[in-house]
């Protein structure tokens, strides 16, 4: 009893820092939200455009460049990292999903290259941060705790507004059409390499501006810091869909689709804690994101093949088989012309 | 209008899979012509209108569309000119957008897309208007998805998109084919009446001989990529099927090999 009572306490305690977690994977997550879902387009890149944004901001705000603008910048740079993976996809016929391993490859040298090791710490102390986990840990003013989960949802709605925006211009509608109809698409003069381009630097710049609020939230950047953020990414894509059809139903419109995104990056950490309080490792935490993404994206083949499978087509033909045996079909099975 | 000038195109060149799809097709549309497109499987009449549309590039030959030299352009620089059906209703379509924002994407074709918001109140009224002439009932779904449509449906409203922004040159490829004979009767009807309507050229490819006699003012064969019979006006009028059964074997020594073709052959 005292030791469920203590564990819900620490639940408790770390639930603001959970959400402003999940707030701030939120932004990676509606980057990933574009390429997925609206380009279906599985963008790796995410694993170093995470890091990247991360090592550029603290570099810059060490440097003493205003935090505004280093985030601005970082955010460029995740733009020119999608930019490069867009760029190898369109322009030199590499697959996607290689082309966004070759870039992330690479971006782990830029992070060194920029930063010369593999952490990068910044204090909340020296600079003047927009966000930090200091003031969300227990024992902190509620004003405080309120103040800090508030600065990332701010961001993650100005986002979300900002998309609802661009994706509703003429110019948005067509980068949607060619997600999910390219032949089409071209058909209607849609450029289509153009607009993979701008969605897959779009994508990756939100990623890099993700990894400087992180590098920020946690006072540091290092160079394994997107490490399977992919795979985060998707499960708060794929969290948010299914519980965004369950709760929305029709009213499921785009704007309902990142918040969902945002709230299943939430619901990811709050349910990891959960997990970690049962007794999950922190060395498993990514084995657990993996289960979570895996089991997320089979289950709708799993449902479908459960339909029609060949086990229950040969279960059914057992009782069929019981009545008179029919004629064989001939080989061909239909005629000859 | 449109002139083809000895188009060649080779699949899969220097390899054993090797295919002379185009083998020199030249024809030339007047402002207004009707053309309808009957050959046998693989005869390259989908290719030739791939080669219009800029699909890929040709190997060798001229692409002039009002004068104009296109055979440079790729394929969403030449969409501007041109309104395309295809056979498969799922490919003229985005099914995740809606019916009115499929319209919007279709209205700007062409047109450099901005970043003006996508789709007016006025278009929206407009649309409205013109998707009551389908006689559908899809002027009440506007914001509906399409992938939700059915096959015809998709396809006549593919036709509306086609011919939103006026083409130069209208493209159908046996665009009723994988729709039930109703339908595909109905929506055949309404390719003749927009064409009519809008004063287009067009080229239509059907495998049934007598939808190609009964439309259009001009009706080209293809066998083996060329164009073996090309015949208009009057002469077109009063062709039977069995004159263009009999006008195949002469000209390619072959019967017609058209499988769809042959069962619709009474139209
Ligand atoms: N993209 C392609 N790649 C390879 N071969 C093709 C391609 N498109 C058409 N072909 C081949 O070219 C020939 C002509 O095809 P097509 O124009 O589609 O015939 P149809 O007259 O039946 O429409 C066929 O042998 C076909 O297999
Ligand atoms: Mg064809």
């Amino acid at each position: 009893m005292d030791l469920l009572l203590s564990k819900l306490s620490t639940f408790g305690n770390a639930l603001p820092g959970d959400i402003t977690q999940g707030l701030i994977w939120g932004v990676l997550a509606i980057g990933v939200y574009l390429t997925y879902k609206i380009l279906d387009f599985a963008d790796l890149t995410v694993d170093g455009s995470l890091g990247l944004g991360g090592v550029v901001a603290v570099v810059l705000i060490t440097n003493g460049v205003p935090v505004p603008v280093a985030m601005i910048i970082a955010f460029l740079a995740g733009c020119a990292a999608g930019l490069c993976t867009a760029l190898l996809n369109t322009m030199l016929g590499i697959p996607g999903i290689l082309a966004g391993i070759l870039t992330q490859l690479a971006l782990y040298s830029v992070y060194l290259d920029i930063n010369g090791k593999a952490n990068a710490p910044i204090s909340i102390d020296k600079f003047p941060l927009v966000i930090s986990s200091r003031y969300v840990t227990a024992g902190n003013e509620v004003i405080d705790i309120i103040r800090t989960v508030g600065t990332a949802l701010i961001f993650v709605l100005l986002i979300i507004a900002a998309l609802y925006w661009f994706f509703g211009t003429e110019y948005g509608m067509s980068i949607r059409s060619t997600g999910c109809n390219p032949a089409m698409s071209k058909a209607e003069g849609i450029n289509t390499k153009v607009t993979t381009i701008i969605t897959l630097s779009l994508s990756n710049g939100l990623v890099g501006l993700s990894g400087a609020l992180l590098a920020q939230y946690q006072g540091f950047a290092d160079v394994n810091m997107g490490r399977g953020a992919i795979v985060i990414g998707l499960a708060a894509v794929i969290i948010g869909m299914v519980l965004g059809e369950v709760i929305l139903r029709k009213h499921f419109n785009f704007v309902g689709k990142l918040a969902f995104t945002a709230i299943g990056a939430i619901v990811y950490f709050v349910v990891l804690r959960i997990v970690m309080l049962i007794g999950l490792s922190t060395d498993n935490t990514k084995l657990f994101s993996a289960l979570i993404v895996a089991i997320f994206l089979a289950v709708p083949y799993i449902q479908k093949s459960a339909k029609t499978s060949f086990r229950r087509a040969g279960k059914r033909s057992v009782s069929a088989d019981a009545s008179p045996t029919p004629e064989p079909v001939n080989a061909a099975g239909k005629e000859d012309k | 209008m449109l002139e083809l000038i000895n188009l060649r195109k080779a699949f899969n060149p220097g390899t054993i899979n090797e295919k002379k799809a185009l083998n020199g097709v030249s024809i030339k549309l007047e402002e207004g012509d009707f053309v309808t497109i009957i050959g046998g499987n693989g005869a390259g009449k989908s290719t030739t209108l791939n080669a219009i549309a800029g699909v890929w590039p040709v190997d060798e030959g001229a692409i002039l569309i009002n004068g104009q030299n296109v055979t440079g352009l790729s394929e969403h620089q030449r969409a501007k000119y041109i309104g395309r059906v295809f056979q498969d209703p799922m490919t003229g379509t985005a099914a995740t957008m809606e019916i009115q924002e499929n319209l919007a994407l279709a209205a700007r074709r062409g047109q450099k897309r901005s970043l003006r918001w996508g789709i007016t109140r006025k278009e929206k009224e407009q649309y409205h208007e013109l998707l009551k002439t389908l006689g559908l009932g899809l002027e009440d779904r506007m914001t509906s998805k399409v992938g939700l449509l059915s096959g015809g449906q998709r396809q006549a409203l593919t036709l509306l998109m086609a011919t939103l922004k006026k083409p130069q040159i209208l493209l159908l490829d046996e665009h009723t084919a994988a729709l039930d004979p109703k339908t595909a009767a109905k929506v055949l009807q309404l390719s003749d009446e927009i064409i009519a309507a809008n004063h287009l050229t067009a080229m239509m490819v059907t495998h049934n001989m007598a939808n190609a006699i009964e439309y259009g003012n001009r009706l080209i064969m293809m066998n083996d990529g060329r164009i073996i019979y090309d015949v208009k006006g009057e002469e077109k009028k009063h062709l039977t099927v069995d004159d263009l059964m009999k006008k195949f074997e002469e000209a390619s020594g072959t019967t017609l090999n058209n499988d769809r073709m042959l069962l619709s052959k009474k139209g």
